[in-house]
């Protein structure tokens, strides 16, 4: 059998690939379109390193088919910064150091965004649970948690 | 070589799924059916994208309650208003599967047609005397929700059948419904048990109608009659809500697991109901 022919949008920008069904989004991402920013943790939609957007609903890239994106807008981690300028949300994890090992931290940054895109003065607790499936191995949430926070008062004051 | 396919009518999909042996599954959002795929458990040939038809991505209010597609995803049931104050247990219980990201894509037509015993979705949705949609080659037919589930991992569905959406009725004007579950953690975690209560009071307070399901306590969902039947013709007191108790345990056939008991299981399912009769209760009387 052929392989499918995706007509797609990333990061604003029309993509077109061939794929096997089998192929994840996340497999695409990383192996044929060499956007590696979203990482492969599980690949059985429990940790959250494979965060993106698909039709600007926040989904795990693993459990999503390639095949699935035909004409959908898909929005990664490589789509955050704007060139050289980081996204606050970079900026301050990289102030505050809200990273160790970073395996997680691209897909907890495109999480952030999402919640902040839609609600942007989050309390703790909403930040703990809306992030609830973004595991992290190293450094702890706690300093994920105050980064949110931080760059939330940074986005509000903009 | 897997296929794969997008139909664009319920029709189309039909023929797409009645292949023999079953050799297609149907996809909605995949939170399920990926993982199956990549452990290499996935013993189909093809894979029907469901997503495409529009009535199955569907959300809307009709004159006797809301039909929702099955494919409609967790997080826009908890987004739509209307719904989630009409029936907060089913949103919620929807709302409980897994996480954020879970939330985008899972669908009460996955979490029926997985079929686990532990679904949170389902028993909210028995409770509340949701009926769904199923499309084969016979055509339609409309059923309870409880009898699409006939163990685990198996259903009634003939090869070719699926579920297009579900029929949730309006809710009573004196009516609530609340789903509670335990799981060993706050947040991402599958149900050990879980209970729905969905009940309606006259004006003197007085429980008219009343449906107790309950989840992960035997080998499908189960409605529980008798519990139900506890309530009814009482003020949901502490007496009413003792029998409540005894009665969703009495249902309760468990499996035996590190992750909970027999004795636990049967023990915090009757806990479990009596506190979201209580719920049930509350949202019932501010409702009126």
């Amino acid at each position: 059998m052929s392989k499918h022919h995706i007509s797609t949008t990333i990061n604003g920008e029309p993509v077109e690939f061939l794929c096997d069904t089998a192929q994840t989004l996340l497999d695409v991402l990383r192996d044929e379109l060499g956007l590696t920013g979203s990482k492969e943790g599980c690949g059985s939609g429990d940790c959250g390193a494979c965060s993106v957007l698909v039709e600007g609903r926040l989904v795990c890239a693993c459990l999503v088919l390639a095949a699935e994106v035909d004409r959908c807008a898909v929005e990664t981690i490589e789509g955050v910064a704007q060139g050289n300028a980081l996204h606050p949300l970079q900026q301050v994890f990289l102030n505050e150091a809200a990273l160790q090992c970073g395996i997680c931290t691209p897909g907890i940054i495109v999480a952030a965004k999402a919640l902040l895109e839609k609600n942007p003065d989050p309390d703790e607790e909403e930040i703990r649970f809306w992030l609830a499936g973004n595991l992290c191995r190293c450094t702890g949430y706690d300093k994920i948690v105050r980064a949110v926070q931080q760059a939330a008062l940074v986005m509000r004051s903009a | 070589m897997l296929t794969y396919n997008k139909p664009t009518t319920v029709d189309e999909a039909v023929i797409l799924l009645q292949q023999p042996q079953h050799a297609a599954r149907a996809l909605a959002g995949g939170t399920d059916l990926l993982v199956e795929l990549r452990s290499g458990r996935l013993a189909a040939q093809g894979i029907v994208d469901l997503k495409r038809i529009p009535e199955l991505r569907a959300l809307r209010a009709e004159q006797d309650g809301f039909r929702i597609g099955a494919a409609v995803s967790g997080a826009e049931l908890g987004e739509h208003a209307t719904l989630k104050a009409m029936w907060p247990g089913v949103v919620e219980a929807a709302n409980l599967i897994g996480s954020t990201q879970i939330q985008g894509r899972a669908s009460l037509g996955g979490n029926l047609c997985n079929a686990s015993p532990a679904a949170d979705s389902v028993p909210a949705l028995i409770a509340a005397g949701a009926r769904c949609t199923v499309a084969g080659p016979g055509g339609r037919r409309e059923v309870p929700v409880e009898s699409i589930v006939t163990g685990p991992g198996k259903t009634s569905l003939v090869s070719g059948e699926f579920v297009v959406d579900f029929v949730l009725p309006a809710q009573a004007a004196r009516g609530g419904d609340a789903y509670l579950r335990f799981i060993p953690r706050t947040e991402m975690d599958i149900a050990v048990v879980g209970v729905a209560v969905n009940l309606t009071l006259d004006a003197a307070g007085v429980c008219t109608t009343a449906r107790v399901a309950v989840g992960a306590v035997a080998p499908t969902a189960r409605l529980v009659d008798a519990a139900g039947a506890a309530l009814v013709g009482t003020t949901v007191d502490e007496t009413a809500l003792n029998a409540l108790m005894a009665a969703v345990r009495a249902a309760c056939a468990p499996i035996n697991d590190k992750r909970g008991t027999i004795e636990f299981r049967t023990h915090v399912a009757g806990v479990l109901a009596g506190r979201a009769a209580k719920i049930a209760l509350d949202r019932a009387r501010s409702r009126a």
